[in-house]
């Protein structure tokens, strides 16, 4: 009978292939997601083009990802910054804009990951609140739809006729809010639960 | 409305198609070929790929906030499963005689065991049973088992119960929380019912969490980490990290364990165990957060600290304290 040890587990023995999909993206959604405000902060603190940061932010992504289809890290949150400062460093030397003394509060911003922040010490209710908040923050119509279609189930087409909208629209509405839906619950520091 | 199949560079325009694909695999008409695609798409570079599993995961996290909830007014329908509840248990009941009976007529009379169990205020029971499961009742509860040759039924009166079982395929346990049912699968759970409120959290193994009726609802299979809750008539999936789980069990060593807990839930706590209550004069002292371990029967350790830690003023009244500014 499996128990939950695998979600205590660091490395899946897969030999050469590397990490399995599933895992990997199990992975990112345990330890690496919930970094992403935080990262974000970190990104804009020390890049002084702001528009970059959401290019950054994904550069990290993909070279965490490629690190951790070989073999997964032992300190997710250690590597996911340490990725993200290495990242910062090399764009430094190569764009000579950024002085490197900028970098300076890495070891600040690690502390206080390390420290049981609100994401690890959020407790259940929180995440319900972050949730709730998060969908409250969508546009009145895209919360609508997002809401017809999670809570109720209701298709594309009976969602359209209930709103007098095409289906076409309903799709829009709802890939309007799955993108938020993930920049507000990965993207905002955890003021909304307090 | 089809994503693009050119390879995108710009972040932006890369998560703008994982939306796109994502919206797509959500429609009733997704089918293997368009699967077939997405998979060439995510395979085509990494930034695909982290693009779609974060649109992915929020999505999906979102859907679990309500994928237990009941569709239309949730309000109303609860309450009108309210109005049934008696009437299922009855029905309940009586499908279980009926069952006992037609089982006695094949293999020999295996006989059907109704007891009762309970625990005062402060109190705590470890009630064991002849196939090895355990259950651990927290203060205040009142629970009713049936054993039978086929099943094993627990009804969760009231209060909070651990459940350790014994797996047996041929035998399920299942627990019954008013028009709720958790069927366990090899388990360790957790369940809490304060009148209107219940909480089941899934420690270890697997468990299968529906309504009773097992009709209206769509029923939800619990790994560890899971939280089930339920808030003013809707209910709600969520996930719990390990040692917020080992917070929440911590009365089974006699404690109550607070983190970043407000005064009002955690004096809420102290009044579950203990015949002197704990009152929070005002608002703005009640969402003060605390932390700290304390002996689930120390409000006097609880004061002190509200005294001299938080300087409130503690007042006492026959079997109350009211904590104040």
């Amino acid at each position: 009978m499996p128990d939950g040890n695998e979600r205590n587990g660091a490395k899946h023995p897969h030999g050469e292939d590397g990490v399995s999909t599933p895992s990997l993206e199990e992975w990112f959604m345990r330890e690496v997601w919930p970094l992403e405000a935080i990262l974000m902060q970190y990104l804009r603190q020390n890049w002084r083009d702001q528009s970059a940061a959401e290019d950054l932010l994904h550069d990290v992504y993909v070279q965490v990802y490629e690190a951790a289809s070989r073999a997964l890290p032992e300190n997710p949150k250690a590597f996911v910054l340490t990725t993200a400062r290495n990242l910062l460093i090399s764009r430094v030397r190569h764009a000579n804009v950024v002085p490197i003394e900028a970098l300076a509060d890495f070891e600040a911003i690690q502390t206080a990951i390390d420290a049981p922040g609100p994401e690890q010490a959020v407790i259940a209710r929180e995440e319900l609140r972050r949730l709730e908040a998060a969908i409250a923050q969508l546009p009145p119509r895209c919360r609508q739809v997002v809401m017809m279609r999670r809570v109720e189930g209701l298709s594309r087409g009976e969602i359209a006729s209930r709103l007098g909208i095409t289906e076409d629209t309903v799709s829009v509405h709802l890939k309007r809010g799955m993108s938020a839906l993930a920049d507000l619950l990965y993207g905002r520091p955890g003021e909304s639960g307090r | 409305m089809k994503p693009e199949n050119i390879p995108a560079t710009d972040t932006r325009a890369i998560k703008d198609m994982a939306a796109d694909w994502l919206e797509r695999a959500d429609r009733s008409d997704w089918n293997e070929t368009q699967a077939a695609e997405l998979e060439a798409w995510l395979s085509r570079s990494p930034a695909h790929r982290v693009a779609y599993w974060r649109v992915k995961s929020a999505w999906e996290r979102a859907q679990r906030l309500h994928v237990l909830q009941p569709a239309g007014d949730g309000q109303a329908r609860r309450n009108s499963w309210n109005l049934f509840r008696p009437m299922l248990l009855r029905a309940a009941a009586v499908l279980a005689a009926v069952a006992i009976l037609s089982v006695g007529m094949v293999t020999m009379a295996p006989r059907s065991r109704e007891e009762s169990f309970a625990t005062a205020l402060g109190g705590h029971k470890v009630i064991s049973f002849a196939d090895g499961s355990q259950i651990e009742l927290n203060t205040d509860t009142a629970i009713r088992t049936r054993l039978t040759a086929h099943e094993r039924t627990v009804v969760l009166e009231h209060g909070e119960a651990y459940f350790r079982v014994t797996h047996n395929a041929a035998r399920p346990f299942s627990v019954v929380i008013g028009d709720r049912r958790v069927t366990d699968l090899g388990t360790e759970f957790l369940i809490r019912d304060d009148g209107g409120r219940f909480e089941v959290a899934l420690t270890h193994g697997r468990a299968r969490f529906e309504a009773v009726d097992g009709v209206n609802n769509p029923s939800v299979l619990l790994v560890p980490g899971d939280a089930v809750m339920e808030k003013r008539g809707s209910i709600s999936l969520v996930r719990q990290t390990r040692s917020e789980m080992a917070d929440q069990l911590a009365w089974r060593r006699g404690l109550l364990i607070f983190s970043q807990t407000t005064l009002a839930d955690a004096a809420a706590e102290f009044n579950r165990y203990n015949a002197t209550k704990i009152r929070i004069a005002d608002p703005a002292t009640a969402s003060i957060t605390i932390g700290g371990t304390f002996a689930t029967g120390n409000v006097a350790g609880f004061v002190e600290l509200a005294r001299n830690l938080l300087g409130l003023r503690a007042v006492t009244r026959g079997n109350e304290i009211e904590i104040t500014r």
